[in-house]
């Protein structure tokens, strides 16, 4: 069966971003740009499934600005077969990301759709469920395993109080938790094998989408920061303190 | 201007993060009504029409809602919806699984995890890992908004008498089934909803040791949480997480053992009243976000700790 993996090109998770002065934003001019870790499960995921010979061909693709082509990239040296770029200079939502990829499952009719369960930019956690809706797949979401079997997947997700397993009727959505499995490294070799790779580039307007949103920033502020705290010198100096000075004990 | 809150609830009893989000609801004003769907769920809607500040209750009960399947519920949402000005559930693992299909269903975008209601249409929620804050505008006919419970405080369960009205909704969509679940089990109290939280990270160095943390958390009636290195560990389940992946709280006293301060821990925790790190590296990230830091070895720290709170 055929996969589709849907990646997004986000501020490396490492990097400690900063407000922009005028609040408009955060700072992303020569900030390290990577896969977003979620992301990278679901392409791992794919892989696996093409290793049991489960998944027969794996379509990686994203929705960003030029340079996403690298993360593109990174996905097909890690095992995709060929990708798909829908070119978007403007920052998206994630209603106008799920039309953009409902657009893009009914051109590729996959059987299994996986993606991360949020993006570490927005910290949405939207986009899958919202593909789910549209294109009306049952949604595994957060799963931390995945077992397709015959016509079905049965996905066990992460839940607040453990963990729950739903069976889903193929075509469904998977999206990822990170225990779900360990991202690979991408070796030499198969970077250099992943340049000649496919790589189609489709705009938005060519799929027939509307990108307009109801939902604007206004404005973005660094958090309140914390007071600077103490350090005591034992465990009796604390216990005073949380009784005496701070009182919650 | 009417909301509709849609309940959390495990069929049997009213989950507290619904109060957060009547909080929420009763900060942007209007009428408040509450759904509860499930199945057998006349003991939640009870408890729903107690809790103050809500005018209506519609229960929705269908043996198709008992799990809280989203292929079943997010079109019952949508199609009650409709009449509604906004659409409210806590952000817990079945709101974010629900609601943004309800959103895409209705056509709109979904405000994720508010933490702030500026007005009727303006909220404020945090992003990148909770280290900048966004405030937002929706010019959507619906506002559907899951609410981060931690923002808000909660309304009082008990004083309210709200009508109760059944509602039917869509049956089976027979694209999903509930397979089992398995749930971890606990005497302790709830780690989002608990005034205090006492955490371990990898410096517990293996699960057996958490015992000295369970041991400090019972004489404090506090909640067990961990980091991330301490569940990918396998020293605890994954549901103790508290991060950005993990679950979000804001005690009254956040006390973290053995826990370095990784950005992604901080968006779980750094908005607690008072926090304590233990930690035997000085250098350790957590002490810049600690108002009480204490640089020892925890094996000693912590069993002395019990002794004397």
């Amino acid at each position: 069966m055929k996969v589709l993996v849907a990646v997004k090109r986000v501020v490396d998770y490492n990097v400690k971003v900063r407000v922009k002065a005028d609040n408009s934003g955060v700072d992303l001019a020569n900030v390290k740009m990577s896969m977003n870790p979620f992301c990278e499960i679901a392409v791992e995921e794919a892989v696996r499934l093409k290793e049991k010979g489960v998944a027969s061909e794996i379509v990686v693709v994203t929705i960003g600005p030029t340079t996403a082509q690298e993360q593109l990239r990174t996905a097909l040296a890690l095992g995709a077969d060929r990708a798909i770029l829908v070119e978007s200079a403007d920052e998206l939502n994630s209603l106008a990301v799920a039309k953009l990829l409902k657009a893009v499952v009914d051109k590729e009719q996959p059987q299994l759709v996986i993606m991360g369960k949020q993006a570490i930019d927005s910290d949405n956690n939207q986009t899958g469920q919202m593909l789910g809706a549209l294109t009306g797949f049952g949604q595994g979401t957060f799963a931390s395993k995945v077992e397709v079997a015959g016509d079905k997947v049965n996905v066990t997700r992460e839940i607040d109080g453990g963990l729950q397993t739903v069976a889903l009727n193929l075509p469904a959505i998977v999206t990822t938790d990170l225990r779900l499995n360990e991202p690979r490294y991408a070796s030499l070799p198969n970077i250099m094998k992943a340049k000649k790779k496919p790589l189609e580039t489709v705009t938005p307007d060519a799929l027939g989408v509307s990108t307009a949103s109801t939902v604007k920033t206004l404005k973005v502020e660094a958090p309140a920061a914390r007071s600077a705290g103490i350090k005591v010198k034992s465990v009796a100096e604390l216990v005073e303190k949380l009784k005496n000075e701070a009182k919650v004990i | 201007m009417t909301i509709l809150v849609i309940a959390e609830h495990t069929n049997s009893a009213l989950a507290a993060a619904t109060l957060n989000t009547v909080a929420a609801a009763a900060k942007i004003g209007g009428d408040i009504h509450v759904l509860v769907a499930g199945a057998n769920a006349g003991a939640a809607a009870e408890a729903a029409a107690k809790v103050s500040g809500v005018a209506k209750v519609l229960v929705a009960d269908n043996a198709a809602y008992e799990h809280q399947l989203p292929e079943n519920v997010a079109p019952l949402v949508a199609e009650l919806g409709k009449g509604y000005s906004h659409i409210l559930a806590a952000a817990t693992s079945n709101g974010k699984n629900i609601l943004p299909r309800v959103a895409a269903l209705l056509d709109v975008d979904q405000i994720s995890e508010i933490v702030a209601v500026e007005s009727a249409d303006t909220f404020k929620r945090p992003i990148y890992a909770g280290n900048a804050i966004a405030t937002v505008q929706s010019s959507a006919a619906v506002k559907v908004i899951t609410v981060r419970s931690t923002g808000f405080d909660p309304v009082a369960a008990e004083g309210g008498s709200a009508a109760v009205e059944a509602v039917s909704g869509s049956a089976d969509a027979g694209k999903s089934a509930f397979v089992g679940e398995e749930l971890a089990k606990s005497d302790r109290p709830e780690l989002t909803a608990a005034k205090i939280v006492v955490s371990g990270g990898r410096g517990m160095q293996n699960g057996d040791n958490f015992k000295h943390l369970y041991a400090l958390a019972d004489k404090l009636g506090a909640a067990v949480g961990a980091s991330r290195a301490a569940v990918d560990a396998g020293f605890v389940p994954n549901d103790m997480q508290v991060g950005q992946t993990g679950k979000i709280v804001a005690p009254q006293l956040y006390i973290a053992v053995g826990i370095s301060g990784a950005i992604q821990h901080l968006a779980g925790m750094k908005d607690s009243k008072v926090i304590v790190a233990i930690n035997k590296d000085e250098e350790a990230p957590i002490f810049q976000v600690a108002d009480y830091g204490l640089v020892a070895d925890l094996f000693e720290a912590v069993p002395e700790l019990e002794k004397l709170v």
